[in-house]
């Protein structure tokens, strides 16, 4: 069975991905622009759609922008940013209603696509510069939301590993760009990097909905062209120094101690041993049967969350739990004892099958989203390969206890972070 | 069994009460892969004053109790349910809110035997002293976490500041104390006062047959000997109209200040249509004050005053209900005062008919969007449902709300003795 299916067609300057399904209400329009990581562009990078999405020519004013969003049937506008690896994404989405569940028949995703293309090419710059006012209200928004993950200690304890754990690796770099580099962005600097951003970046357009594929290519023809490019590849970068396993204690003013642990995976999207990982992972710590969450939260009684989550592109896996701080020690060894369970081979045919069951289960009811959908189909880009889900569902229920057992012998334990109130002794 | 098909949406919904009290909803999704179904009942965090099934005089439970229920209802004496579940292909979860405690799954695979997990761990019950004990070292670490989690003490401040007496003041979770007195007698006595089959309501939706699904829910339940049940009585002291508290301020561990204007609502014994209708007006005044669109709102974010966490919304439940207005920003005194001058001009000017349609159109959008989600579906229509009202009313009745409508709850609901307001600011560094 095809589970989900898209059409991809080379356009001028960017694919251009169509999935047909009717089992949506409304019609999703998602425009993913993706580039090499570095310290230079990624600030650029993380202010430039927050200025694109708030005016544009035709739209001078927010006010103006957003009172035709609202005319369009409350039409859903936001950006997003997301490190894929060592890749930088922008994401612009935009979710419209399918006319045919409303008494007013206006053709709604005729003018959603006309909104996107404004948005993107018709921004609104004078003399080659954007519009002050805007730069300076969107670098004051940036500032903030970088500092707000110090606030939510969940995210800000992840980040705190992930930059100790690639300290000098580009992946370390935030999303949302540094602190200290917003303020000299200037309304020139952002317009240059946006010329360079469109001639540079690797450019993706998603339409899912109830559409038609003739009319769909036909109306992004007229609209969006681009000049054609090369996409960058790059290589992920690889840690491969043995060295001492990583061990931080931070001390803040926190009830709960936050503990995350960084292993590399050493496997990435698209490696023939990455089903076995996902595998690896469901049984170690990724849904509320696995591991860790029998063991340190049910059997210890340690933590209300206990998990592990992979990134596919970059070979990590992590660890997350809220615990407090006294219980430090049999934490880490329940979670260490855990993985070298994994290792040898010390998990059931049960664990085994009702993984893969929930696995297969997740992915399916992902695709249950448009959003989902997009997120699923855009790793196929991210990585150069060309896996369908159902080739990916096949491969993933594959994997023996062997593969499982050879892909855990990979993974390295790198980095034990820990947020906590008081100091622990080492 | 009912059917009730809904032309402009193309859904259709089908009903059936049981011959036990039970409500069932089938709403059939094609084109979706998963099938999610909820077992709701109709308990809450503020039903923490009540007469227990069999006895005659009110008794008190402790704070947290309903919440600590549902955790335990997963334990069975030969294991876990999410183990089962997860063997079924399927992924399980509960949540507890003010008022309603929901068990669901969703799973693509196997949806009849996870159908039937779904309703017998909700309606056979398991609690030991031992386990009860073990639960209160995991709760209280999921306590601790909402403890520095900066919004939702934000959130549980104001709705504190707002209600004197009423128990949604009281944190869902309760608190470590609290929770240290709970014992397995009292979750029984607990899970049999509020857990039959006429207080609750199952809604299943997905690619299913329904025909087959509701045979198979009418022979469960034909299986198990419920004896019918009174309604359960529930006390709820009275509460003030104004707001409790005008002002709390809480010094946490934060770099960016928080701050939330709350308003308490005013007609809390309503349901039905009149509660379904004053909830969707309140919600298009706001609206019409700050959203996106506004000048409010382009002022408030131009002045710095705000940023992308901006947010407001109103709700209402049988015996209490609030606005809440508000989210990160650099001067929370300053976005008060601004945010109260808005509301009080707003309510003398300014709520004109062409951005009632325009907000209406968003609403009406913004209905489809969310019919795109199984959970909404579920979720919101069994919350409806409990108070009498009708999920698929919203678009009709959105269409009938006019103007006058929306300046008259202007009137009544924009007054300064029901405003409150909770602010996190940065701790100060203690001297040394």
């Amino acid at each position: 069975m095809a589970v989900i299916s898209e059409t991809v067609k080379e356009m001028q300057g960017y694919k251009l991905h169509i999935v047909k399904t009717e089992k949506f209400k409304t019609n999703t329009l998602v425009w993913k622009m993706k580039a090499p990581l570095n310290k230079e562009d990624v600030t650029l990078r993380a202010l430039l759609p927050y200025v694109l999405q708030s005016n544009s020519k035709a739209y001078p004013t927010s006010t103006e922008l957003r009172t035709y969003l609202d005319e369009l049937y409350g039409a859903s506008f936001y950006v997003d940013l997301s490190k894929k690896g060592e890749y930088h994404v922008i994401s612009f989405a935009l979710e419209i209603a399918n006319e045919k569940f409303l008494s007013d028949h206006t053709p709604l995703l005729k003018k959603a696509f006309e909104f996107l293309s404004e948005v993107l090419t018709n921004p609104n710059v004078t003399n080659k510069a954007f519009d002050k006012e805007t730069i300076e209200k969107e670098k004051r928004t940036l500032k903030q939301r970088i500092q707000s993950v110090y606030d939510d200690k969940m995210k800000y304890s992840n980040s705190r590993l992930v930059e100790e754990m690639c300290k000098g690796e580009k992946y370390a770099l935030h999303v949302h760009g540094e602190m200290d580099v917003v303020d000299a962005i200037t309304p020139e600097s952002l317009f240059s990097y946006y010329e360079k951003a469109f001639a540079e970046d690797e450019l993706d357009f998603y339409i899912v909905g109830d559409v038609s594929e003739d009319e769909i290519t036909s109306i992004a023809n007229d609209r969006l062209q681009f000049a054609h490019r090369q996409p960058i590849a790059i290589d992920m970068e690889k840690d491969t120094n043995q060295r001492e396993v990583k061990k931080i204690n931070e001390v803040q003013d926190v009830k709960q101690g936050k503990l995350n642990i960084g292993f590399r995976t050493n496997v990435v999207y698209g490696d023939e041993d990455y089903y076995a990982l996902q595998v690896l992972n469901g049984i170690y710590g990724g849904f509320s049967h696995s591991k860790l969450f029998i063991n340190v939260r049910e059997k210890a009684s340690l933590a209300y969350y206990a998990a592990s989550r992979l990134e596919s592109h970059k070979g990590l896996m992590m660890v997350m739990s809220g615990i407090d701080h006294k219980n430090y020690d049999q934490a880490v060894s329940i979670i260490e004892e855990q993985m070298t369970a994994m290792k040898n081979g010390d998990f059931t045919e049960q664990e085994l099958t009702q993984t893969k069951a929930v696995i297969k289960n997740q992915l399916l009811e992902t695709i249950d989203t448009a959003r989902g959908i997009v997120e699923v189909l855009y790793h196929n880009v991210v990585s150069h390969q060309d896996i369908t889900l159902d080739y990916w569902i096949e491969q993933m229920d594959k994997a023996t206890k062997e593969e499982i057992v050879k892909v855990a012998e990979k993974i390295q334990l790198d980095t034990i972070y820990f947020l906590t109130g008081q100091e622990v002794a080492e | 069994m009912e059917k009730i098909t809904f032309e402009q949406l193309q859904e259709e919904l089908y009903y059936e009460k049981l011959s036990n009290g039970l409500d069932v909803y089938i709403l059939p999704k094609k084109g979706f892969n998963k099938t999610y179904a909820t077992f709701t009942t109709k308990y809450g965090s503020v039903d923490n004053h009540f007469v227990p099934l069999g006895k005659d005089e009110f008794v008190k439970v402790p704070d947290g109790i309903a919440h600590f229920l549902e955790h335990k209802l997963f334990e069975k004496e030969d294991g876990d349910v999410f183990q089962q579940f997860s063997r079924q292909g399927a992924s399980a979860n509960a949540f507890t809110s003010f008022t309603r405690t929901a068990y669901l799954f969703s799973s693509t695979s196997d949806v009849e035997l996870n159908l039937e997990t779904l309703m017998d761990f909700v309606q056979e019950p398991y609690f030991t002293e031992k386990t009860v004990e073990k639960e209160k070292g995991i709760i209280g670490q999921e306590i601790t976490m909402y403890d520095d989690n900066p919004d939702w003490r934000l959130y549980f401040g104001l709705i504190e500041n707002l209600y004197k007496n009423h128990p949604v003041k009281i944190d869902i979770a309760g608190t470590v104390e609290s929770i240290s007195h709970i014992t397995k007698d009292m979750l029984y006595e607990c899970y049999n006062t509020f857990y039959h089959p006429s207080n609750m309501l199952l809604f299943v939706v997905g690619p299913v047959d329904v025909e087959q699904i509701m045979k198979q829910i009418k022979d469960n339940q034909a299986k198990k000997p419920f004896k019918d049940q009174p309604e359960v009585q529930r006390q709820f002291e009275q509460e003030i109209p104004e707001a409790n508290e005008a002002k709390k301020v809480l010094q946490m561990n934060v770099q960016t200040s928080k701050c939330l204007l709350g308003i308490k609502a005013l007609h809390v014994e309503q349901s039905g249509e009149e509660m379904l209708k004053n909830e969707l007006s309140t919600n298009i005044l706001l609206d019409m004050l700050f959203g996106k669109s506004t000048a409010n709102y382009d002022k408030l974010y131009n002045e710095g005053l705000i940023d992308d966490t901006f947010s407001y919304d109103y709700t209402q439940e049988k015996g209490f209900g609030f606005a809440m207005i508000g989210g990160d920003t650099s001067d929370p005194e300053k976005l008060v005062e601004t945010l109260k001058g808005m509301l009080f001009e707003g309510k003398e000017q300014g709520l004109t008919e062409e951005s009632l349609e325009r907000t209406k159109k968003k609403k009406i959008g913004g209905f489809l969007r969310a019919v795109n989600s199984p959970e909404f579906i579920a979720n919101q229509f069994t919350r409806y449902a409990f108070n009498e009202m009708d999920l698929f009313d919203v678009v009709p009745m959105l269409e009938k709300i006019t103007i006058g409508d929306v300046k008259k709850v202007a009137q009544e609901f924009i007054s300064e003795e029901r405003f409150s307001v909770c602010q996190v600011i940065p701790k100060k560094k203690e001297a040394s």
